[in-house]
């Protein structure tokens, strides 16, 4: 019959929805407003006069090396981070769903490190790994490697990308996990039966069943890497050496925050407010799919 | 206690759809009133305009006497059973009664007092502290019930309370209901698709259809004399008997569609020319050892055993083997197969004339 | 008799089902499993355990890699130290202030999210209100805006609004929560009509219905993004960082960065050890001991 039961009061629901929308407002529209009308404008170096310049802002932000530079880290880190995390979090997977004893144990055991901040996810890796008195960078240098994160690029990269990879992995287990068990068991055991063995059920079955799931933490860790690892750059090699491992929201913080470049940090927001639409809008559509899946 | 008196009630949803389109009814005091009709007909939301759960559109809707229209469900002084019962899941039983007379204000001492009463009635007592889904489906359907007594409101209300039930506790808590609502004399309004229920509830019947009232009277005297065609086939079961044709010159009764000519005994026809249905339940239809007492002949088509009774579906011999289709109830011991001609009397006085165009009572 | 052995043999069986042991899997590559399985648990247990190892030694120690694999005897002198002696770097701020600074931020995310997405979602799913559409979008939008999109102007309002270096600064702008919302409003949509309507004919106006039985139903959602957003809310970094310039008003994150110098020798190793300890213990108790809601709340507020 009728949609759905209500309260007939008028004015109530305002009241109860207005907080959200006052916090809405001031924190997330206006500013959001204001790096768009920011990265149209360019103020002189005294901050005296803007000018507004429509999309020079963006070409010039484009045509940077910097910025090019600053992609092409995004690109690697993104991918080797979401690629570790999750390969090593499947492998994982996999073999708790074998175990029958010290499920829970393994899962407790894998799961904290979700908890700890990536900054000092980070900063242990770096302790760990510094050249000064790191254990590990003591090992690779007796090893005869030489080894300093500090100073050199590559060596940096690894190094955060470890960290944030380490980090990732407990979440990816658990989605693993779950994506695991919704695998009906009689499609196993009917490959079983047609004489395959666990290597190729692995591969012919399981891991094309769970490709929803992969495909979701493949999103979800690409936004990961993109945003939430900003701590760990910051706190463990803050962009350098050089600019070795300056990403994309780095870059954003560092030339707005640090140099008060206005107008190439607003445009930078921006490009980065539409690669966070497109992430969001690819992890929607997979929802989506998943209801219709059933 | 008190009357519950609906006078002109409309409903229109978004000021276009009508679901309610006009219906008056009193229900006196004490009384129980079930509304009754095909989803869709707008019982449910006749029900709930009582209720305060929906707006009235327009008329006015009384309870002991006084216009209710802008007074809010709490306001009203009512109780409400619903289909799905609506225990709140995460109180125990005591609490789900008791919720409706602490939101009131009630001393703590009378409110448990009236809890154990309600309890002791309906045989809640061992469950008091369980929660909702720890019951079965008919536990949970008389807390709902309980819910209600506690409040000793001036009206029940009830949802399709039992659809929810299977067949057999369906018919016992259909039981309960009556003498409960009885021995507690609270005015109620119960809505209903089911025609058994309705039969065996009511007080008034109330028998809806696209949002009007096609009649209001005793259960018993809308299965006599019902009103319109489709009372006629929606009360009864089977349902009744309804064959189109006109009345035929000389006396000869109603010529059906189809070229068969059947003439009720003790019914006043119409003029000649006019084009009726002729309704005649299933068990008003006699079978006669004698053919020349017959009405008609009925070639059986199909025959369903149930036991005490037997259904024989068929048509006249010399009518159309469509639209002539009826229904004979026989008696169970009667041994009939398919293809059997069976000379049939309809029985006196027991034959209805519907005009073709209005479906009204002639 | 033989019934009995063959029931058992059934619910073997079916136990050995759930729980993943089907056939094909040898004893062999169980063992290989666990095996695994501990490399797995070690690899993501180490770093910490190797940061735990030296919160309990000397600062000398620490110096003087490799460290050793066992804790030291110095467990109790820095964590007294790191505690009440506070850290020279960070202005001699003491660690307990960090982290009641930290429990501050990350209650009040917590409980603010919570609550002001229940609030809304209350209003959109149970009310009938011009805009109402149009105010659930403008808050669903906000998934696309993190903060991170709009540092510089955000600084400014945080600035204009005298929030710089203060709790509300902390708190406030990270409380509206789409996520939180929209898991309310999926769980409220849920709930059948007729328990409103039960509730209204029981004479419960909008608060008590919110008070004795949406809130009720919604305990384990609530518990679950409590978890999630108490995490959320101590793990943040950017925010705090662009926030606080006081070293008495710094998360422990924060300060830990600050305590940290690769450049300079005089950082005081041992107390970032036991600071990074106390900065992991609290939302790590968290998740494990409130393990259920917290992958509840993980699996939902993905979704």
């Amino acid at each position: 019959m009728s949609a759905r039961v209500t309260f007939p009061n008028k004015i109530l629901p305002y009241a109860l929805i207005l907080p959200q929308l006052v916090i809405v407002g001031i924190f997330f529209y206006w500013p959001a407003s204001q790096a768009l009308y920011q990265s149209v404008l360019r103020e002189d170096p005294f901050g005296l006069r803007t000018t507004f310049v429509g999309l020079a802002n963006f070409r010039h932000v484009l045509t940077q090396p910097s910025y090019i530079n600053s992609l092409q880290t995004t690109a690697v880190f993104s991918i080797a981070v979401a690629f570790i995390a999750m390969s090593v979090a499947l492998l994982l997977a996999v073999m708790a769903d074998k175990v029958i004893k010290g499920k829970g144990f393994y899962r407790t055991m894998m799961i904290w490190p979700y908890a700890v901040a990536p900054a000092i996810a980070g900063m242990v890796w770096l302790f760990m790994f510094n050249p000064t008195m790191g254990t590990f960078a003591y090992m690779l240098r007796s090893a005869g490697y030489a080894w300093d994160p500090l100073l050199k690029g590559d060596q940096a990269m690894i190094l955060i990308i470890a960290a944030a990879a380490w980090k990732q992995i407990s979440y990816n287990f658990l989605f693993f996990v779950a994506g695991l068990q919704a695998i009906p068991k009689t499609l196993i055991e009917a490959a079983a039966i047609d004489g395959a063995g666990e290597t190729k059920r692995f591969w012919t079955i399981v891991f094309p069943l769970l490709a929803p799931t992969t495909f979701f933490l493949l999103v979800i860790n690409t936004t990961y890497a993109f945003f939430d690892t900003f701590g760990i750059i910051h706190a463990v090699t803050g962009g350098g050496p050089g600019k070795a491992t300056e990403t994309l929201v780095y870059k954003v913080y560092h030339d707005g925050f640090v140099n008060l470049i206005l107008g190439d940090s607003a445009a930078q927001s921006v490009i980065l407010m539409v690669m966070v639409i497109a992430l969001t809008a690819i992890q929607f559509r997979y929802v989506e799919k998943k209801v219709h899946y059933g | 206690m008190a009357t519950v008196e609906l006078k002109d009630v409309r409903k229109v949803y978004g000021g276009k759809v009508e679901a309610v389109k006009g219906v008056s009814i009193d229900i006196p005091d004490g009384q129980m009133c079930v509304l009754v009709g095909p989803s869709g007909c707008g019982k449910s939301t006749l029900l709930r305009m009582i209720a305060g759960l929906e707006e009235i559109t327009d008329g006015t809707v009384s309870i002991g006497g006084q216009v209710v229209n802008t007074f809010g469900p709490a306001e009203r002084d009512i109780a409400m059973v619903f289909q799905n019962y609506a225990l709140y899941p995460h109180m125990k039983v005591y609490d789900n009664m008791a919720y409706g007379l602490r939101n009131r204000g009630t001393p703590k001492d009378e409110i448990d007092r009236r809890v154990r009463e309600a309890a002791g009635i309906l045989g809640l007592e061992d469950f008091l502290e369980r929660k909702p889904r720890e019951l079965s489906g008919g536990q949970r359907q008389r807390v709902a019930m309980g819910r209600a007594i506690v409040r000793k409101p001036k009206a029940f209300l009830f949802d399709e309370p039992l659809s929810n039930l299977d067949a057999k506790l369906r018919g016992q808590m259909r039981i309960e209901i009556k003498s409960l609502q009885r021995s507690l004399g609270v005015t109620s309004v119960y809505v209903t698709h089911d025609q058994v229920e309705a039969m065996t509830l009511a007080d008034t019947l109330v028998v809806m259809n696209s949002g009007v009232a096609e009649q209001i009277d005793t259960p018993l005297a809308i299965y006599e004399k019902p009103a319109s065609v489709f009372v006629a086939g929606f009360i009864g079961s089977p349902a009744m008997n309804l064959l189109a044709g006109e009345i035929a010159e000389n006396g000869r009764g109603v010529k059906l569609v189809g070229g068969a000519y059947l003439k009720p005994r003790d019914t006043v026809l119409p003029e000649v020319g006019r084009s009726v249905l002729l309704g005649v339940r299933p068990e008003h239809l006699t079978l006669v050892s004698d053919a020349n007492n017959a009405d008609f002949q009925l070639k059986v088509t199909t025959v369903e055993t149930l036991g005490a009774d037997t259904l024989a579906h068929g048509h006249p011999v010399d009518g159309d083997p469509k639209s002539s289709e009826l229904i004979v109830r026989l008696s169970g011991d009667v041994q009939v197969r398919h293809g059997d001609v069976l000379p049939l009397a309809i029985d006196a006085g027991k034959a209805h004339m519907f005009d073709a165009g209005t479906g009204k009572r002639i | 008799m033989a019934d009995a052995a063959s029931t058992k043999t059934r619910a073997e069986v079916f136990g050995r089902r759930e729980q993943g042991g089907m056939l094909g899997i040898s004893k062999s590559s169980r063992y290989v499993a666990h095996a695994i399985l501990i490399l797995g648990v070690l690899i993501v247990a180490f770093p910490i355990y190797y940061t735990f190892t030296a919160s309990t030694h000397s600062l000398q120690t620490i110096l003087r890699p490799p460290l050793p694999l066992t804790p030291g005897d110095h467990f109790f002198k820095n964590y007294y130290d790191a505690i009440f002696g506070g850290v020279g770097r960070i202005g001699g701020v003491s660690v307990d202030l960090l982290l009641f600074n930290t429990t501050v931020m990350a209650l009040g995310i917590a409980v603010g999210k919570i609550l002001i997405s229940i609030l809304s979602a209350f209003a959109i799913v149970f009310f009938r209100f011009p805009g109402r559409m149009l105010f659930f979008w403008l808050i669903f939008i906000t998934l696309m805006l993190p903060v991170e999109v709009r540092i510089l102007p955000t600084y400014k309002v945080m600035v204009d609004l005298n929030l710089i270096d203060t709790y509300a600064g902390l708190v406030l702008p990270l409380i509206a929560s789409a996520t939180a919302t929209l898991l309310f409003r999926q769980f409220f949509m849920t709930i059948p009509g007729e328990l409103l309507e039960a509730a209204r004919v029981d004479g419960a106006g909008p608060w008590r219905f919110f008070k004795d039985i949406l809130m009720p139903l919604s305990k384990t959602n609530i518990a679950a993004l409590f978890v999630i957003m108490f995490i959320y809310g101590w793990t943040q970094y950017l925010w705090p960082l662009l926030v606080t310039n006081r070293n008495d008003m710094n998360t422990i994150v924060i300060a830990l960065r600050k305590m940290i110098s690769f450049a300079d020798a005089d950082t005081q190793w041992h107390l970032v050890m036991v600071t990074s300890i106390l900065a992991i213990l609290p939302p790590v108790l968290v998740v494990v001991f409130m393990q259920r809601w917290f992958v509840k709340g993980l699996v939902e507020t993905e979704k």
